[in-house]
């Protein structure tokens, strides 16, 4: 087995303080382009997206009192890749609740192709019909293959493809960074 | 620890960290039933034949329905009606069927090793859907699900498998699939139908259904095949019932509380199972149906949703 080329390091692009403030921020942007937290749903994406967006409902309970529903979704069976990837491992999705007639908020880490998310607003719309669905990413890193367009940015990062962003939580990685990584051999 | 093999044929096979992956994965998918549109994109533009030479609603309509859910084209072929009545051989009609590029072909026959000859012949994914008195390998695993969604665990459980052990394709899979997850099995039935080999399988023999039913965490009645009798391995049905059938009394007089019922099905009511007890509490028996759906995506995800660990 060759395996993934070893990355390094190449840049810290947020710190604890700067990624809990971007998550400040995003839900008090939530807040404002809803009018509250009135039929608002969380659905984070798996993994990282999930810890986010329990992160976000945390942060709506402290500023608006309100209780928001939070929801993992998991994107495996959607995917328009699993012919070019190893065997998948599908670890479910879990929305004990409605989304019918929801603001449903989707949440993840890093923005990158648009792929993802493409699988993710098929997943979300067999199980109900939302009555609206927006996008929070922590790290927008560029290269839309698709037309999918954040509205809730934590970093807008300008990578290069041979660049990865690696978003460290505390829950996963006993740290809350994000890092610009690259390969080793370049 | 992802899945690498071309084909599912035995649980002979497979090691125990296959066989849990199997079994979360179709866990995972048990949700998809609940749903009010049952069908997800993930097997979109695979085929899938059901080539079926023995009887089977139960099996073949649960494929179905899983290869469906999953978007997958599901063609079924039996041998009814088929070429296989003009005189087609099994392998000739096999190669025909996989001229057509199935990606998956899902096979149930009344010869052990046909499966295999399949697998081996074939550039498709083989499912073994029961092959002679070989082995059921998704039997066995929606078997598993069942035990742990009702128990939590593997680890430690113990079994009574009870009936024709023998002939039951059934037993063996399950045998070979509890074992490996470190689960205690008792089989019992008369002895003409107990095998030789099965103490090699590491597992104990009851010669009474009292002895055997006796703290054990889940029964699991086979089906009495009539054909049985004719060939002399059990004097009468109503000796058979006497003595092998699993009544309410024989029950709570010695089982546990908690013990779960199950049976591969279909149940011949009032011989191996009375009614109060194939429809009663303990009874997993639809469950099992259920989950076997569950079980047959699972299969198929891993098989065909993706070119396999060899391309990744």
């Amino acid at each position: 087995m060759t395996g993934a080329p070893r990355l390094r390091e190449k840049a810290q692009v947020l710190d604890e303080a700067a990624l809990d403030r971007a998550l400040t921020r995003i839900a008090h942007e939530i807040l404002e382009r809803n009018g509250g937290a009135k039929d608002l749903a969380l659905v984070g994406l798996r993994t990282r997206g999930v810890t986010l967006a329990h992160r976000l409902a945390a942060k709506l309970a402290a500023i608006d009192g309100a209780t928001v529903p939070v929801g993992t979704l998991d994107i495996t069976l959607y995917r328009d890749d699993l012919d070019m990837r190893g065997a998948p491992v599908i670890r479910g999705t879990d929305i004990p609740f409605s989304i019918k007639n929801k603001t449903v908020v989707l949440v993840d880490d890093v923005l990158y192709t648009g792929r993802t998310i493409r699988a993710a607003l098929d997943a979300l719309i067999d199980l109900g019909r939302p009555a609206m669905i927006q996008l929070a990413i922590l790290v927008d890193r560029g290269h839309r293959e698709l037309p999918i367009r954040p509205d809730y940015i934590g970093k807008n990062l300008p990578t290069s493809r041979r660049e990865s962003v690696a978003v460290r939580l505390r829950e996963h990685d006993g740290e809350d960074r994000v890092v610009i990584e690259e390969p080793e051999e370049a | 620890m992802g899945w690498t093999r071309k084909d599912l044929l035995a649980m002979r096979d497979l090691d125990a960290s296959e066989i849990l992956l199997l079994v979360d994965t179709a866990a995972t998918l048990q949700e998809i039933a609940g749903r009010e549109i049952k069908k997800v994109p993930a097997l979109r533009g695979k085929t899938i034949v059901n080539l079926f030479y023995e009887n089977s609603t139960r099996t073949r309509t649960s494929f179905e329905i899983a290869g469906k859910w999953l978007s997958a084209d599901v063609v079924n072929f039996s041998a009814g009606g088929s070429s296989a009545s003009k005189g087609e051989s099994f392998i000739d009609t096999a190669k025909n069927i996989a001229a057509m590029s199935p990606d998956v072909v899902v096979v149930r026959h009344s010869s052990a090793g046909a499966a295999e000859l399949l697998a081996r012949n074939l550039s498709c994914s083989i499912v073994n859907a029961g092959d002679g008195a070989h082995e059921h390998p998704t039997q066995a695993l929606l078997d598993l699900l069942t035990i742990r969604e009702h128990k939590g665990h593997f680890e430690g459980l113990s079994v009574a498998i009870v009936g024709d052990i023998a002939h039951s394709r059934v037993a063996r899979s399950n045998i070979h699939g509890m074992r490996k997850l470190g689960m205690t099995v008792t089989v019992a039935g008369p002895p003409t139908v107990i095998p030789p080999f099965v103490q090699e399988m590491g597992v104990k023999v009851a010669y009474r259904l009292e002895d055997a039913i006796r703290d054990v965490d889940v029964i699991m009645m086979l089906r009495l095949q009539h054909e049985r009798m004719t060939n002399g391995l059990i004097p009468s049905l109503r000796e058979y019932s006497r003595y092998w059938g699993l009544t309410l009394d024989k029950l709570q007089a010695q089982a546990r509380p908690d013990v779960l019922i199950m049976h591969p099905g279909p149940v011949n009511r009032g011989i191996e199972l009375s009614p109060e007890v194939a429809d009663g509490p303990y009874s997993v028996i639809l469950d099992q149906v259920t989950k076997g759906v569950a079980v047959r995506m699972a299969v198929l995800f891993l098989l065909a949703g993706s070119k396999g660990a060899e391309q990744a």
